[in-house]
């Protein structure tokens, strides 16, 4: 446990040192209002509330989480670094739990970036808060679940692109399991339990309920123990694939 | 000191360590030898705990390294094939990081980084970021970090690859500096490296231990170990040379228009021929002794035909 601060620490720098940061903060903060403006129509709404802003982020999610965390363990493996941090006395536990936390309080900094929209709406309005503090907690929660199953892919594949598609299309699957898209795949011949099951699995049913202002547990231990599972398999991932 | 049993690695198309059994005790450099994929760098990853024997154990120091990982690696300094570092970090920040890892905090941190910038000469670079550094500087870094918490056990692959010829001295002379009461243990394939650098020859071939000796044995089993080479002025009267006592035969090499005279295995003919010189009189401009050829060594018994 004591290396996990100083894992956390080289990780989180490395987002600076290279345009990565500054690119993703700019692009989130631009699309997040873009959509919210535009497409989630805030204005003409009329109501005091965050919901045409945290709408939007399982889609815009979608695409920046997995940008965020595709290099994770694509670029240690292409370059070697790997070799170098397996072989310094830190445990798997330590360098799989630091960087996932590296990458979730960015994405935890780039969200805490959107507050002029609690500003506003404040300005505008008379909203409720506790609704707008629930959506907050529900959408880092989302971004550190595509960033688990993100660590994953990046973990499986050596090449960042191939990390990104693979977290992409994982992550959709997750998102739209509770739909028909999904669940006609499983319609006709799985038995009801499993079609429950794939429907319970759903981030977007999840994420609405809790960015409406509830908080119930299940929901916090479906997305707690969603990141352990994809972050345990990321540390057996990385022990069978390290040496390719 | 290392203890390793039976390793063995298999991959999905060969085996790469087969069978390796050997101790290391402190005070002792080691040179891995062999040809490319004959498993020195997979033995080495799997001495670090990077890998994990199919079977077999090792024991660093007394630590299992499959069951007392990160005790074991606490012993270890280990460059890495290629000297992988992270190129997007500064010198600095990269050994603090590693000093980090290792347990150093506030001041001891200071010194051991400055300790380990001085003993490879990097203070130069120290603000540059990994990336922009030039081979030769990109391995000094990594031997920097391998030998910041002077460890016990020092593992590198390769060392001296890729440096140029006063690098390369400079870091056989750390090596050697570094290895009083410590285990190194290196890999290469200059074989030059061996007899300059190593108390202890480990001759890999098709991940079996083919050859474990000093290298001056390593030396004597070359057909050239005793041979006299002489570069005379004048034609010289090959039927005396031939039937002096010890003598094998003669090879004439035509690149310098010298002739060696090759000793039968544990036969000293130099007396002999320089006997033989001054009581014919030849005018003899150069005439050494040789210790062995370790390329010839290298190439008959990794292909198999023992000379």
């Amino acid at each position: 446990m004591k290396q996990l601060p100083i894992i956390f620490r080289r990780e989180f720098s490395s987002f600076f040192a290279t345009p990565l940061a500054y690119v993703f903060l700019l692009i989130f903060l631009v699309l997040s209002s873009v959509f919210t403006f535009y497409l989630g129509n805030f204005y003409e709404s009329g109501q005091a509330n965050l919901n045409p802003f945290f709408n939007f982020h399982p889609w815009l999610y979608l695409f920046l989480v997995p940008a965020l965390a595709m290099r994770m363990w694509a670029e240690e493996r292409k370059s070697g670094t790997i070799e170098l941090l397996m072989t310094l006395p830190i445990t798997r536990f330590e360098s799989v739990l630091g960087k996932f936390l590296a990458a979730w309080v960015f994405a935890g900094i780039a969200l805490l970036l959107t507050f002029p929209m609690v500003l506003t709406v404040n300005y505008l309005g008379d909203p409720d808060n506790g609704a707008i503090l629930t959506g907050y907690v529900g959408s880092w929660l989302l971004a550190g679940a595509y960033l688990s199953v993100g660590s994953c892919m990046s973990a499986l594949a050596k090449n960042q692109v191939i990390a990104f598609i693979l977290t992409v299309s994982l992550c959709f699957i997750f998102v739209l399991s509770g739909f028909a898209l999904v669940l006609d795949a499983f319609n006709g011949w799985a038995p009801q339990w499993l079609l429950d099951a794939v429907a319970s699995f759903s981030f977007l049913t999840r994420f609405q309920a809790i960015s409406k202002g509830v908080i119930d547990l299940r929901d916090l231990l479906y997305f707690l123990s969603f990141i352990t599972a994809w972050l345990m398999a990321t540390a057996v991932v990385i022990d069978l694939k390290k040496a390719d | 000191m290392i203890k390793v049993a039976h390793l063995t690695k298999r991959f999905v198309q060969q085996v790469a360590v087969d069978d390796l059994s050997f101790t290391i005790e402190p005070g002792e450099v080691v040179g891995f030898l062999g040809p490319n994929g004959a498993g020195k760098s997979t033995t080495m990853k799997m001495l670090t705990g990077f890998l994990q024997p199919c079977e077999g154990s090792v024991s660093i120091c007394g630590f299992d390294i499959g069951k007392q990982t990160l005790q074991a690696q606490r012993q270890i300094g280990y460059l890495p094939e290629g000297a992988p570092c992270y190129g997007d970090m500064t010198v600095a920040d990269f050994l603090s990081f590693i000093a980090q890892i290792r347990g150093y905090r506030g001041r001891e941190l200071k010194q051991r980084v400055a300790r380990a910038v001085a003993l490879v000469e990097l203070e130069q670079v120290v603000e540059q970021s990994i990336d922009t550094l030039s081979k030769g500087f990109k391995r000094r870094v990594g031997l920097a970090q391998a030998v910041l918490h002077e460890p016990k056990v020092l593992i590198l692959d390769e060392p001296t690859d890729g440096l140029d010829p006063n690098q390369k001295h400079q870091v056989r002379k750390l090596i050697k500096s570094l290895a009083v009461d410590r285990i190194v243990i290196i890999s290469t394939h200059i074989l030059e490296e061996v007899s300059a650098l190593c108390t202890r020859a480990m001759l890999i071939s098709q991940g079996r231990l083919l050859v474990d000796e000093t290298p001056y044995a390593l030396h004597s089993r070359s057909r050239y170990h005793q041979a006299v080479t002489l570069l005379a002025e004048q034609p010289l009267d090959r039927q005396l040379l031939q039937t002096l006592p010890g003598v094998l035969g003669l090879e004439d090499n035509p690149l310098d228009g010298s002739l060696t005279i090759l000793a039968e295995p544990g036969q000293v003919i130099f007396p002999a021929v320089n006997q033989l010189i001054h009581a014919q009189g030849w005018q003899v401009r150069e005439l050494e002794v040789e210790r062995g050829r370790l390329d010839e060594v290298f190439r008959s018994l990794t292909r198999g035909d023992v000379a």
